[in-house]
């Protein structure tokens, strides 16, 4: 299941895999994209300058494609989209929230394994 | 089969690996999720040799792993299950797979004490943290406190002083123990207050910090002071909880006995999980090399045995 790399770290760990063609969550696209959603959403808040957000970054690239169709993932740049993050109280990142029919189901702060997000992701789609 | 199998990647873990794949031994390194350890939470470090105008924590960290990738170290950004040292090979579980080693070096590091007071845990990422340079800036024009009285006091509040509207230092204590330039620094900072002989008792808030109860041990009274944020700096609780047959002190940091060696025979340790007393990053790279010393010459000997 886990990989054991000798890959080339800049290319992991040096912002690359933040602009791949995932969804990107603004202020102004917040409310279509998460809150009007008919899936469940989750939402990554992150910052260019956060070095545990790059941690968890590959992670959630991961989980959309493990969860495509059942589930939409995004990330949502606090810096750039303060509005939202200041809505939805994120005082700390990387915050990866699980919204729900427009509503915040699940906060997970901090840097986290995968099997934990799944974990916890689980338990949120099946409620 | 690893010859070595280094279970952290802080500066001890990091190093360590350097020296065992330059000595060729096959290394597996396990550095966990949050890799790279508690200099990945700082900001500019101006202590570590050969950086005479510093250099950014996190920038070190990737050039040590770079430096260990480079000779052949193979990593695992997952934290390990458990490990099993009652037998030869040892093995340690990652996610559910094993993987053995002949010699196994634990440098595990150390992790954010909190205050363990009423309404803190439920609150963490909520107003509490334990890493201004990555929570900071959710404080602009707010008023925090950071609690402790050592670098990493010092270091969060010079942080969160260029974010928050006020920083208030509150130390049990009547003295700071952190260096003289630290110390010296937040004090000539009008932004920082320092508020001695005082502990936090509770956190308050519904949701979110809102305020803090404290308690003066000099004159013994208690006080009200609403805040935004609380820092938590004082100290670190060693990584030593899933190693059951390796003997610690009651602090939980790992005994050494003779040059890094733990009770278990091929059982090498380094850093911060056995430091309790320096825990520069600079000491725990040089634990890091010795470990790693004493685990190639136990190697040999097994070998010729």
């Amino acid at each position: 299941m886990h990989k054991i790399s000798t890959v080339d770290l800049t290319q992991k760990l040096e912002y690359s895999t933040l602009d791949m063609a995932d969804l990107t969550f603004t202020d102004q696209n917040f409310a279509d994209e998460v809150l009007q959603s008919q899936t469940p959403v989750l939402v990554d808040f992150w910052a260019a300058w956060c070095v545990p957000c790059r941690i968890v970054s590959p992670i959630i690239e991961e989980l959309a494609v493990d969860y495509s169709g059942k589930l939409k993932v995004g990330k949502l740049d606090v810096d750039a989209n303060g509005t939202t993050a200041q809505n939805y109280g994120i005082m700390s990142i990387p915050s990866v929230v699980l919204f729900k029919n427009g509503e915040p189901v699940k906060t997970m702060i901090g840097a986290q394994s995968k099997d934990n997000y799944k974990k916890e992701i689980d338990a949120a789609l099946a409620s | 089969m690893y010859d070595v199998i280094i279970l952290g990647s802080g500066p001890a873990g990091l190093t360590s690996a350097i020296y065992t794949t330059r000595a060729d031994l096959k290394t597996l390194l396990i550095a966990g999720v949050k890799w790279g350890g508690q200099l990945q939470l700082t900001t500019l470090v101006e202590n570590f040799p050969g950086f005479p105008e510093g250099i950014q924590g996190p920038d070190l960290m990737l050039a040590m792993r770079k430096q260990a990738e480079r000779f052949g170290t193979e990593f695992i950004d997952e934290d390990f299950d458990s490990v099993d040292f009652s037998t030869q090979p040892f093995k340690v579980t990652v996610a559910g797979k094993t993987h053995e080693g002949k010699a196994v070096i634990i440098a595990t590091g150390a992790e954010t004490k909190w205050l363990e007071v009423p309404g803190e845990k439920e609150k963490i990422g909520r107003g509490v943290s334990s890493c201004a340079p990555c929570d900071a800036v959710f404080f602009r024009g707010k008023n925090t406190i950071v609690v402790g009285g050592g670098d990493s006091a010092m270091e969060e509040a010079t942080v969160l002083s260029k974010f928050a509207d006020s920083v208030t230092i509150v130390h049990r204590k009547d003295s700071f123990r952190a260096s003289e330039i630290m110390q010296k620094r937040v004090l000539e900072n009008p932004k920082i207050k320092v508020l001695w002989n005082s502990e936090v008792k509770e956190i308050k808030g519904e949701g979110k910090v809102e305020g803090v109860v404290l308690f003066n041990n000099k004159t013994n009274e208690t006080s009200q002071m609403p805040i935004d944020g609380v820092f938590v700096a004082i100290g670190h609780i060693p990584n030593s909880g899933k190693f059951k047959d390796i003997e610690t002190d009651e602090a939980g940091f790992i005994k050494v006995h003779d040059h890094y060696k733990t009770n278990k025979d091929g059982v090498f340790v380094a850093g911060d999980v056995h430091d309790s007393h320096y825990k520069q990053a600079v000491t725990a790279a040089g634990y890091g090399s010795a470990a790693a010393l004493e685990a190639e010459r136990w190697l040999e000997g097994m070998e010729a045995s």
